[in-house]
């Protein structure tokens, strides 16, 4: 490793002033604002799982009205989903590192990037909007025609605020796709990349794909709504199953929005977690392509019980059983390169651990749910609830997490405590499987979704969630203070606190505004920390 | 505590045995590979935790015989649960022409039934012990779905089509009936009880109350009152297509296709008579679309599928409905 000069300007303190982070260029400072984004939007949406858990401790729905409780799933959904889960790894860690893991500069179109962020920000507005004044209560699946002509809430608001985040979703993807495509630096082949930007690359497929269809999907929402165009409505000639099958063929792939990036993560965690390359790196490259390609064929199974024809329910069931195989893959890589490995117990491990043991599970769990005879019985109950969060919670959410406190000491510099650190994982590991596992139990007891109120029997299995959800609130809030406490108070971190392998590791914490003194020349593979090779046996 | 918490759901449809056989297939299958996944890496974090600060890993790059194992083996099991889901699949689906139909409207937030026989109930269904039911069921405003999880089954109700479901339940008792598909305000509050009697008592329940006449004399009434017999007359000499036997037969249609006359397609035929216009007949019907709620749509359906081509065979369309018909929605 050559020596790194110590500058004394980074991409933090390179200029001051409010509108110097608002009109930045710097993937690194977008990368900020949108982890400032969203993280409060996480924050807001949290606020709506507390109220909605706590109505639940009790079978009678006596905290609030059925209205409002409505609305609170609804903003709940629609905030995590379209506002967090989706944004959360690609914008704020992928913004970071995208352009740093492949020795570049910056992303190709750096003012389009900001663009995405200010088009993100107009987007949550309107979400935000309808929120303020009054809500929606629709669900974040907006079915129709109950969203279209029946329910009296914002739903046109709504509708719009998703419509315009679209577009920096596709923005966003777009970027990506030009970067890695482009600009990567000399002797970086694509079989060099880390894994961590396979997964974007593939991520961002599914972005420029597949959101003009969501984007599509809420106009004509809105074209029904407001503009009184008969399209998913009966009573006129328009067919409600047909917006269901709009919307999932984009919110199917959007599922792997949410989590390829999340297994981009892991595959980094692991690697520098175990000091040794990712076992079966190209298969772990080609099933992040695989997802990201049959994730657009399986979008029926969420329509088992629809009306749609047998026949189909029996093409889309057997094409999820396919789309669960590379996810199979990944994770039995991810654990065999611990095999032999130089196993680190630091907290991005125990993130890691976490995730693959929590993936499984949801990944397992969506099989019950492709599995035809049994789905019917699970549609729609708390089942389907659970294995969800189990994916877009246990998973992405411990990715996410896991990702932040890896890549930390590269974004701030700093290093955060240890000790608080593997005490917050651990309490989010408890709190999370408390909250989730019970509505599995409670799920195939027959307790459908969006219900305000429940007979009793359901009621130990909803306290036993209730009070996981507490401790899980508890488990986000210790990394919330000690990153913030670390900023200023944390130990300088160095180039390389993990003694990582990695374009990323070789340059300054913070890095300087154009990330590299010179351009990188890339000499071996991703995960080279030994020459040697050996085989499994 | 243990005995407020339930683990499982009462069975009582001849599917829950064959859902939950099922469900316990996955429940072996998903605890074997989580547990050997998190042996392992507990196994491994320990074993080969790093012991020196500048300790690497072995320079092990991959195997493709273990990802051929790990490719091949999922692919195998899961093929086993598509098939074994797909035919539970299709038991849930395929309705024994024998069934005893019952009609059922969803709507903001109530299920109405009626009852062959002309019982009508609100958020209860009172079924006997032992034979199979098919409920045919509409909905008069946005999507609900009609779900009994002691029987494993539901199916969502669609605005502008007739879906079904059918069961047979195995034994007596008072069960959840539960509107799975969010509807709006009350949702949770949309929901009843399946009420599974010994025959005996079915049929003393059914005898209790059937005031205005049976569900297909009533579609009568309804057919006379909107005067659909000025144009579907019993011989050929209406504007509109003979009515008698038209159930479960084939229909030639203008645009050369054919379809089978179902409960969907008579629905459709009434509210949306121009979607579909029989060959050799002029698209003259307006629609009813609005005027007439969707229990009177299901009960000029029992009517029309009374009229038989010769003598009617009686009101009753608790008899077997004529052949023909593979009714999957």
């Amino acid at each position: 490793m050559h020596t790194i000069a110590t500058h004394t300007r980074n991409y933090i303190n390179a200029e001051y002033g409010v509108m110097s982070w608002l009109l930045t260029r710097d993937h690194k400072r977008i990368a900020l604002l949108y982890l400032g984004s969203v993280t409060t939007f996480f924050a807001l949406g949290g606020l709506f799982a507390v109220a909605i858990r706590l109505e639940l401790l009790t079978p009678a729905g006596d905290l609030v009205q059925s209205e409002t409780y409505n609305k609170l799933f609804t903003m709940h959904g629609v905030i995590m989903v379209f506002f967090f889960l989706i944004p959360a790894i690609p914008a704020v860690l992928g913004n970071f590192l995208v352009p740093i893991m492949i020795g570049a500069k910056d992303l190709a179109f750096p003012k389009l990037n900001l663009l995405s962020w200010y088009i993100f920000m107009i987007g949550a507005s309107f979400a935000l909007w309808a929120v303020v004044n009054g809500g929606v209560d629709t669900g974040w699946t907006f079915y129709t025609p109950y969203s279209s002509v029946v329910s009296n809430t914002q739903v046109i608001a709504a509708a719009v605020g998703i419509f315009i985040t679209g577009f920096s979703s596709i923005l966003t993807g777009l970027n990506f796709i030009v970067t890695i495509h482009r600009m990567r630096a000399p002797g970086m082949t694509w079989f060099r990349m880390p894994l961590f930007i396979w997964s974007h690359y593939a991520t961002s497929l599914i972005m420029v794909l597949g959101t003009p269809v969501i984007a599509i999907t809420v106009l004509l929402v809105f074209a029904e709504r407001a503009l009184k165009l008969c399209i998913f409505d009966a009573s006129c000639g328009g067919d409600p199953v047909l917006f269901q099958h709009l919307f999932w063929f984009y919110s199917h792939p959007a599922v792997y929005i949410m989590i390829l990036p999340a297994m981009g993560v892991i595959s980094e965690l692991v690697a520098a977690g175990a000091r040794k390359n990712v076992f079966g790196y190209s298969f772990v490259a080609f099933a992040s392509l695989a997802i990201a390609v049959l994730g657009f064929l399986v979008w029926g199974h969420h329509m088992f019980v629809s009306s749609q024809s047998v026949y189909a329910g029996m093409i889309f069931s057997i094409l999820s059983f396919l789309v669960a195989i590379p996810s199979a893959v990944k994770v039995f890589n991810w654990t065999a390169t611990l095999y032999k490995g130089s196993v680190s117990w630091q907290t991005p491990m125990l993130y890691a651990y976490g995730f693959i043991g929590l993936f499984a599970i949801g990944g397992l769990t969506g099989l019950f749910l492709a599995t035809l005879g049994l789905d019917v019985h699970v549609h729609d109950t708390y089942f389907i609830v659970a294995h969800f969060h189990y994916v877009m919670v246990g998973g992405t959410i411990m990715a996410y997490l896991g990702g932040l406190h890896y890549w930390w000491p590269k974004i701030s510099g700093r290093l955060y405590p240890e000790g608080w650190a593997k005490f917050g994982a651990l309490i989010v590991f408890v709190g999370f499987n408390l909250t989730f596992f019970p509505q599995f139990i409670v799920g195939y007891l027959g307790m459908p979704r969006r219900y305000h109120a429940y007979p009793e029997e359901f009621q130990v299995l909803n306290v036993m969630s209730s009070a996981g959800a507490s401790i899980l609130g508890v488990g986000y809030l210790i990394p919330f203070v000690y990153f913030i406490w670390s900023m200023r108070y944390g130990p300088k971190a160095g180039p390389n606190p993990w003694g990582a392998k990695g374009l990323e590791w070789t340059i300054d914490s913070p890095p300087i505004t154009e990330n590299f003194v010179d351009t990188p020349v890339v000499t071996e593979g991703a995960y080279a920390y030994t020459h040697e090779r050996m085989d499994v046996v | 505590m243990f005995q407020n918490l339930p683990l499982f759901p009462a069975q009582a449809s001849g599917f829950a045995g064959q859902v939950d056989a099922l469900y316990f297939f996955l429940i072996a299958v998903s605890a074997f590979f989580s547990l050997l996944i998190a042996l392992l890496i507990v196994v491994f974090a320990i074993r080969y935790r790093r012991r020196s600060p500048d300790e690497v890993g072995a320079g092990i790059t991959g195997s493709l015989q273990l990802e051929l194992l790990w490719t091949i083996v999922p692919l195998g099991i899961t093929m086993v649960m598509f098939l074994w889901g797909a035919w539970v699949f299709f038991t849930l689906n395929r309705a024994p022409r024998a069934a005893m139909e019952i009609y059922v409207v969803g709507k903001q937030w109530m299920w109405k039934v009626q009852h062959p026989d002309g019982q009508r109930e609100i958020n209860e269904l009172h079924v006997p012990v032992g034979r199979p039911v098919k409920l045919l069921m509409g909905t008069e405003d946005v999507i609900h779905s009609f779900f009994i999880p002691a029987f494993r089954t539901k199916f969502d109700v669609v605005p502008g089509k007739l879906t079904t479901l059918w069961f047979e339940a195995t034994k007596p008792g008072r069960y959840h009936l539960f509107c799975a598909e969010y509807c709006g305000t009350k949702h949770s509050a949309m929901i009843g009880w399946v009420e599974v009697m010994e025959p005996a008592a079915f049929q003393a329940w059914l005898s209790g109350g059937a005031g205005e006449g049976s569900l297909a004399s009533r579609g009568e009434r309804l057919f006379q009152d909107l005067a659909c017999h000025t144009c579907h007359m019993p011989d050929s000499q209406g504007r509109g297509p003979v009515l008698d036997g038209l159930f479960g037969k084939p229909v030639k249609l203008q645009d050369g296709r054919t379809v089978v006359a179902d409960e969907s397609y008579l629905r459709e035929s009434i509210v949306n008579p121009q979607g579909k216009i029989v060959a050799g007949y002029q698209p003259l019907m307006p629609t009813f679309q609005g005027l007439i709620s969707e229990e009177g749509v299901l009960q000029l359906i029992a009517y029309i599928k009374t009229l038989g081509p010769k003598a009617a065979p009686g009101p009753s369309a608790n008899e077997p409905p004529p052949p023909a018909k593979q009714g999957t929605p």
